[in-house]
């Protein structure tokens, strides 16, 4: 079990910087997310896009700010738990009891929801056969590309997943690559390649088809894709990879008890604190009157809810209001020398 | 106000009016319309405020841009009249639009 003064559920910009507030106050925090690192939604749907709100930067991308978030926060030494999704939490006397789905226990007196809009989970094939083929002939990642070798394989998608995974693995499988459109949004170098291979008859591909069945029942033995004029076309195949991108899911946060509203979570907006004592939410994930969904409505509610979880976290110490520019206890917790 | 009727997958139909400049999302949410999820509140950021486009009405509308047809990739069941109700900004000319929303969004 790890003790700490905050769990943070979240590390996107507004989770990152809500460290950098506990940081601050002297208090430890411990991040937990879904994904495999830092940067939330600016990483995963837009690291590239520049973003012109962020007081005082003019512009920068989501990966930009994402990496000087993260040198911002480096000094508070974060302990970070990727690929762990919050599974369970529960109350023991003044402390939370935090578990996630690799049964990772967490205790401490304070819980920050810096969720955004959920887990980001791979948006997986609709059709109801594709279920039982999850994990064993379908797959929307990849561990180990040996599994496809010499085998039939079928790659859905239309970003940088798909086209990347269609070169990578023409080399040692036979891959057909469907896509609903002509365009191609990944990269149009690897596009290009990919069409080099299929004028050389090493990779095919389809486009403007959509998968409308599956057959096979232990495992797939073929696919049927149709197109928007009713066409269809069966291809024999053993692996169907889905690179759909990613959808966001709130998940088990749904069930703790807490009061939402649509797919968010009531705050009060003196401290973002949830209706249960010591569980705030910040950042997209709540909702209060007059709530904007920016990056910077995100930090001042993070620099809030610190005051209350340092009350909570040092029930013995007065807290007090202090300038980073002044005060020498702030600047040694940053690693700076006072002059 | 320009009438916006929302159809749900199961067939239940609702019509309503929006005022101009709000978005064909936006209408949805503030009617309370199921359907419509928007996560990202507009930003064409995720693809839950996905919709499909009566046909006579899709040459209506400004024309789809490259971002928002990357962004149909992801959404749940994409057809040839889909399109974000995000970037659906209610005028007159849209006075009467008709939409279905699929029959889920994540």
């Amino acid at each position: 079990m790890i003790k700490t003064d905050v769990v943070i559920v979240g590390a996107g910009p507004v989770g990152l910087f809500a460290v950098h507030q506990l940081g601050i106050k002297g208090l430890k925090a411990e991040v937990i997310d879904n994904l495999d690192r830092a940067g939330g939604q600016c990483i995963e749907l837009y690291p590239d896009k520049p973003i012109y709100d962020i007081p005082a930067i003019p512009k920068c991308t989501g990966k930009e700010l994402t990496e000087n978030l993260l040198k911002q926060i480096k000094p508070f030494k974060t302990n970070f738990h990727f690929n762990e999704r919050v599974q369970e939490v529960s109350s023991e006397s003044e402390n939370w009891i935090v578990k996630t789905n690799n049964n990772k226990i967490f205790k401490a007196p304070n819980i920050i929801i810096a969720g955004g809009v959920g887990s980001f989970e791979p948006r997986k094939i609709s059709l109801q056969d594709a279920e039982k083929h999850d994990g064993k002939s379908i797959f929307y990642s990849i561990n180990d590309k040996n599994k496809f070798k010499d085998k039939k394989v079928v790659i859905f998608g239309g970003g940088d997943s798909a086209l990347d995974w269609t070169l990578e693995l023409s080399k040692i499988s036979k891959v057909t690559l469907v896509h609903r459109r002509d365009e191609f949004r990944g990269a149009p170098h690897t596009l290009n390649e990919i069409k080099k291979l299929e004028k050389a008859g090493k990779v095919a591909l389809k486009t403007r088809y959509q998968i409308s069945s599956i057959e096979g029942e232990k495992n797939i033995k073929s696919i049927t894709i149709k197109n928007d004029e009713d066409k269809s076309i069966k291809i024999d195949t053993d692996y169907v990879l889905g690179f759909f991108g990613l959808v966001m899911q709130l998940g088990p946060i749904a069930e703790w008890g807490l009061n939402m509203n649509r797919k968010t979570i009531s705050v009060n907006t003196e401290n973002f604190q949830t209706n249960k004592k010591g569980i705030f939410a910040i950042g997209d994930i709540c909702t209060y009157p007059g709530k904007e969904k920016l990056i910077l409505s995100g930090f001042h509610e993070a620099a809030l809810a610190s005051v209350e979880c340092f009350k909570r976290a040092r029930p013995n110490e007065k807290y007090r209001f202090q300038f980073t520019t002044s005060s020498k206890e702030i600047q040694e917790r940053l690693g700076q020398k006072p002059k | 106000m320009p009438k916006i009727t929302y159809i749900e997958s199961n067939g239940n139909s609702k019509t309503i009016d929006v005022a101009n400049g709000l978005s064909v999302m936006e209408g949805a949410i503030q009617n309370n319309i199921p359907g419509i999820d928007a996560d990202c509140g507009g930003g064409m950021a995720c693809a839950t405020c996905h919709v499909y486009v009566k046909e006579e009405w899709l040459n209506k509308l400004d024309k789809i841009e490259d971002a928002e047809q990357d962004m149909i990739d992801m959404a749940f069941e994409p057809k040839k009249n889909s399109r974000l109700s995000c970037q659906l900004i209610v005028s007159d000319k849209l006075d009467g639009l008709i939409v279905t929303t699929p029959s889920k969004q994540t």
